[in-house]
């Protein structure tokens, strides 16, 4: 047992009295599940989910060269971002890799919010430091300051709009500074479960209460304290990374499949070379989603192959609740899998029948 | 069916219920709980020898798999259909619509061997039952 104390996010005293299952995520000590995690999962895709997120990463940036920093360090394109715009991003580390995905909001001329995994905000933050060097370029790691909670499922817009009646009106990938309970607060359409809704960035000290108020007004349409548990299921079925495991250092965007979220034609950027020659000479491994046939659940890390050979090792898997199958996507070797290519999956020394499908698993409708 | 003060336990927490010749077997409610939504019971065939302790079964959850070791040493006489089509039952109800199989003990004294109801509660307050389910 590990003896580490482990970090508690400003919505901990809600979750126990919620009577959550508390796990060990990274350092921080987390809901997994509530009710359960089918229930949670199905109250997100038809209803309404609230998730504590607090233990994601606010990185501040502002300055003269804000625009010209955050160009260099992404590679999706930050010109483009007008203020009240928001942008999902990769940060490349210029060696074939991923120092982190991000969301990137432009909050007013100049001024940029960085949202960052939890697990990597620190490195994050020393990275872009490091970057920053002869730029004009303030960054404030705010991310002890702030709580974060995502508003999730097809109520989720409307469920916020009743209070705050801006969000209403908001499309996809829009950030708002606002107020909340008085104090400055933000909040973006953005989130990671393939539905609609929003993510507060709020002061520590209100999140417990801001969490409290959206879950009592919520209860009459649904709306379930929701835990990690089906925010995996829900992200995978959404084809979404989850980083330091379907991307990281050594894998990059293009073999990810996120091909979309590098812009070339914005300029240089790190790594842009080697993006660019796996952009024309094409990767020798990328990301393939995977089905199962057969009754069974496989886990991170189960073998994929085709016949006796072996294609690569699934980097997140799980029971899809919406196919109602095992699911799974991983890096496969050498030319691209066509959906349909009948694959098996090795559990527990049994193999699986499985084919390759398109990625996502799941569209909104 | 199963009283869980009737059932003796393992420490891999199945329970066992001798019951007119025959044994029914299951996990604890503490074990679903641990498992969370269970969505697949892999469990023996009828006319399977199984012995105490020995793996003969998986249990999938969204979140895990978990090996299901029997409390009873015996041939399986009867296993519940019921939970490939529903294995949430697994969750709803572990000791009566969620049981796993049933066995023709080979020696109805060896469950003495297991913890009792109120021997198990106890073992669940110590750190030793929180590591292997």
């Amino acid at each position: 047992m590990s003896t580490t104390t482990l970090r508690r996010t400003p919505i901990y005293e809600s979750h126990k009295r919620l009577g959550a299952k508390l796990v060990d995520f990274h350092g921080w000590e987390l809901p997994v599940q509530y009710e359960g995690i089918l229930k949670e999962h199905q109250a997100v895709r038809q209803r309404c989910g609230l998730f504590d997120v607090s233990h994601m990463g606010q990185v501040f940036v502002e300055g003269k060269d804000s625009l010209a920093f955050l160009q260099k360090v992404n590679t999706n394109d930050i010109g483009r971002l007008v203020p009240g715009k928001a942008v999902y991003s990769h940060l490349p580390n210029g060696r074939g890799g991923v120092v982190d995905d991000v969301i990137v909001s432009c909050l007013g001329p100049g001024r940029y919010l960085v949202v960052v995994n939890a697990a990597t905000a620190d490195k994050d933050f020393a990275w872009f430091q490091s970057q920053a060097k002869g730029m004009d370029v303030r960054l404030a790691n705010e991310s002890d300051r702030y709580g974060m909670i995502a508003v999730q499922g097809p109520k989720a817009l409307g469920l916020v709009a009743a209070d705050y009646p801006a969000v209403g009106g908001m499309k996809r990938f829009c950030a708002l500074e606002l107020e909340v309970f008085g104090r400055k607060s933000f909040i973006t359409t953005t989130g990671y479960t393939g539905e609609d809704g929003c993510e507060f960035i709020v002061p520590s000290d209100i999140a417990g209460r801001v969490w409290d108020d959206l879950l009592a007004k919520g209860r009459s349409c649904g709306t379930a304290p929701c835990g990690l548990g089906c925010r995996d299921t829900l992200r995978l079925e959404a084809g979404y990374l989850l980083y330091g495991q379907d991307i990281d250092d050594e894998h990059d965007s293009i073999e990810a499949g996120y091909g979309w979220v590098v812009k070339f034609e914005k300029g240089d950027f790190i790594g842009r070379s080697g993006y660019l020659e796996h952009r024309d000479k094409g990767v020798t491994r990328r990301m393939t989603g995977v089905r199962l046939l057969d009754k069974g659940v496989p886990r991170p890390g189960s073998a994929v192959f085709t016949g006796e050979k072996k294609l690569g090792t699934l980097t997140s898997a799980t029971f899809s609740p919406t196919l109602g199958v095992g699911i799974g996507m991983g890096y496969m070797e050498g030319a691209a899998v066509p959906p349909g290519t009948k694959l098996s999956v090795e559990l527990y020394g049994r193999r699986l029948q499985a084919e390759a499908v398109a990625l996502p698993f799941y569209k909104k409708k | 069916m199963a009283k869980p003060e009737a059932c003796r336990y393992a420490k891999s927490h199945e329970w066992v219920c001798l019951e007119g010749g025959t044994a029914a077997v299951g996990v604890s409610d503490y074990a679903q709980g641990e498992m969370t939504d269970v969505v697949y019971v892999d469990l023996p065939k009828v006319g399977r020898k199984v012995k105490l302790g020995e793996s003969c079964g998986t249990v999938e959850s969204v979140k895990a798999a978990f090996e299901f070791y029997s409390p009873v040493s015996g041939e399986v006489v009867a296993v519940n259909e019921a939970l490939a089509k529903d294995p949430a039952l697994v969750n709803r109800s572990p000791f009566v619509d969620g049981w796993f199989f049933k066995v023709k003990p080979d020696n109805p004294k060896e469950s003495e061997s297991l913890m009792d109801h109120a021997a198990y509660q106890e073992f669940l307050k110590t750190p030793a039952a929180h590591g292997s389910h």
